[in-house]
């Protein structure tokens, strides 16, 4: 380290935002949880950062929800079994004609995710981000903080 | 202008002119461009990014071609005399074998094998913080990994210094394809592509339907031999009247011996749940002694793991080819650039970060509180650029059958981080903040917030 006086860095980064003073943002990711192996499944701690914003038991049920909604997408039973042998048989080319299973699971999780948005997330100053923008592998929650002036977090 | 800790900005190039201002604007008109053309990865893409390939097609017009070739000489030479003194269904059933052949062939070369797309800087960022670095500059960090518990079994999950982030389980990053592929199974140079969770199913059911088709025209091709030199003619006499026939017999002959052999090794992996790369490494046998009981992912039955391979639900492509990239991601690319910046060589950062602070000055009025903002991780980076090529690197056995020569991920790239950062452009203009797509409270919440939202993560990366 040099001799210089330490900067006390995280609190560089508010004082930027001070000459600013637009809302801040910042972003809290809910990574995978991958005990049962590899299927789509996050985990339903509630991060920190978020403590102060929104109730345990609410992101819990969302998250559970979430990966509901992942498990029936990824389910093996009858129905998934039907349609790839239906698939094999036709040599794949339904896949350019029909919406597969998954595809209409997604469709619901996007719709899911933007009416928890709308009424629960949004009024918070939170916004999750449908996971599948991000390669399924995180949940992006964007925090907006309202003009805090040098508060930080 | 203070001198950083890792390396000095040169105060000259942070003026900010007239110019660097107009860029903005510039920026702001650029036409809308589709996600494939900004895509980091060596793939290429045909049809407006419908069709995908990797960049080196190996030798999948051979493929096609030893294909059509031998079928079209079945066809031509050998069919006639076939459907004259046999059935008329030998063609029928070998134009099924063949257009199930050509169809499958041609999904496992352009489908996307399930590739990941690489993590956005704030996710980056936000590893970057777990991981335990304990600061010291000068020491080479060891490899990041992370021990995680999968059925009560202790599986290592490595981070991929390429796209940022902890693989998941199964992933496997392709070095020729410079991706990360979903339960990567191998890099087929005969199809041109990687063989990964999306298209290990049109894989294989391309080597059986290939296994059936050469041994049909083998058998169909000696019978024809056959039947000539029965009636009353010599076996020599027989292949002078029809010499196509041995070319095809020499074709499927070779090809028999590699194709079977696959399409057995294959069949022995479906039933087992496993990957040619969790199998070549040894991940799951020998562990334990027993054969199933050492891999996670094994339903340990038979017929499920079949099923779950072959004919499970058909995951979705994760990196979105046709999807628009959103205009106000073009200029954060500046900004995202800066936090992506400590993970990469000195080399191509100090040219890059005294571009992005010069376009972070454009937008801070005029600050002079820039330091802080001089995240040169040269000390840090140095050390992850040499260590890429030190990553645990499996051997490179070749597989067991010749064929496929399967190609495993680790294969050091000799220069990740110039490449990286000349992908780092488009990396950057994939940081997707739908925060900002959707409707935001205030109309402030521009660009400039997207940068100071950021900069935490550039004070952790600072922390020593």
């Amino acid at each position: 380290m040099s001799t210089r006086k330490p900067l006390p860095l995280k609190k560089k980064t508010h004082s930027l935002q001070d000459l600013q003073q637009p809302a801040v943002s910042s972003k809290v990711f809910i990574q995978r949880d991958y005990s049962s192996g590899t299927i789509c499944k996050f985990q339903t701690k509630l991060p920190s950062e978020l403590e102060s914003r929104i109730d345990k038991q609410q992101f819990e049920e969302t998250i559970q929800t979430l990966n509901n909604l992942y498990a029936e997408a990824e389910k093996l039973g009858g129905k998934s079994y039907l349609e790839g042998c239906l698939a094999c048989l036709t040599a794949y080319t339904i896949f350019l004609c029909i919406e597969t299973h998954y595809e209409k699971v997604l469709k619901k999780i996007a719709r899911y995710i933007k009416d928890q948005n709308e009424k629960i997330y949004a009024p918070r100053g939170l916004l999750l981000t449908d996971p599948l923008e991000r390669g399924l592998r995180v949940i992006e929650i964007t925090i907006f903080e309202d003009r805090s002036i040098g508060s930080g977090r | 202008m203070r001198n950083c800790e890792y390396q000095q900005i040169d105060p000259r190039t942070l003026t900010v002119t007239p110019s660097t201002a107009q860029n903005q604007t510039e920026k702001k008109s650029q036409p809308v461009r589709r996600k494939w053309e900004v895509f980091p990865g060596k793939n290429r893409f045909f049809c407006d990014g419908r069709i995908m390939l990797a960049r080196q097609s190996g030798v999948l017009p051979l493929t096609l071609g030893l294909i059509v070739v031998t079928c079209g000489l079945f066809f031509a030479f050998d069919c006639p005399f076939l459907v004259h003194h046999l059935t008329v269904f030998i063609p029928v059933i070998a134009a099924v074998l063949f257009v199930f052949v050509t169809i499958s062939l041609l999904w496992t070369s352009f489908t996307d094998p399930g590739i990941l797309p690489r993590a956005t800087p704030d996710e980056a960022a936000d590893i970057e913080k777990q991981i335990d670095t304990s600061g010291s500059s000068t020491y080479r960090p060891p490899p990041r990994t992370k021990e995680i518990l999968i059925n009560q079994q202790v599986v290592k999950l490595k981070y991929c210094f390429t796209c940022k982030m902890f693989r998941p389980p199964r992933t496997s990053h392709c070095s020729l394809c410079d991706n990360c592929v979903e339960r990567f199974d191998h890099h087929c140079p005969w199809v041109g592509n990687c063989v990964g969770k999306r298209n290990y199913r049109f894989f294989y059911s391309f080597i059986i339907s290939l296994s059936f088709l050469t041994s049909f025209i083998f058998g169909c091709v000696i019978t024809h031999i056959t039947l000539r030199s029965q009636a009353g003619k010599s076996l020599v006499q027989s292949i002078q009247e029809s010499p196509a026939s041995v070319v095809e017999l020499v074709i499927c002959f070779f090809s028999i011996w590699s194709i079977l052999g696959l399409s057995g090794f294959h069949t022995y992996l479906v039933a087992s749940n496993l990957t040619t790369n969790e199998d070549i490494k040894g991940s799951w046998s020998g562990k334990r002694g027993a054969e199933d009981s050492g891999n996670p992912y094994s339903y340990n039955n038979i017929i499920t793991n079949c099923c779950a391979t072959l004919c499970g639900p058909m995951p979705p492509s994760l990196i979105d080819r046709r999807g628009f990239v959103p205009p106000d991601e073009a200029v954060p690319a500046a900004s995202a650039s800066e936090i992506e910046l400590p993970l990469f060589t000195a080399k191509n950062d100090a040219h890059r970060c005294t571009q992005s602070t010069k376009d972070v000055l454009e937008r801070m009025v005029h600050s002079s509180d820039i330091p802080g903002l001089c995240p040169h991780g040269a000390p840090k980076t140095t050390p992850l650029g040499l260590e890429v090529p030190s990553l645990p690197a499996p051997s490179m056995e070749p597989s067991p059958s010749a064929l496929c020569s399967q190609q495993h991920a680790h294969q050091p790239a000799p220069l990740p981080c110039t490449q990286f950062s000349r992908s780092r452009e488009k990396d950057s203009v994939q940081s997707i903040n739908p925060a900002f797509r959707l409707a935001l409270p205030s109309p402030s919440l521009s660009r400039t917030s997207l940068i100071l939202g950021d900069t935490p993560d550039i004070g952790f990366v600072l922390r020593p």
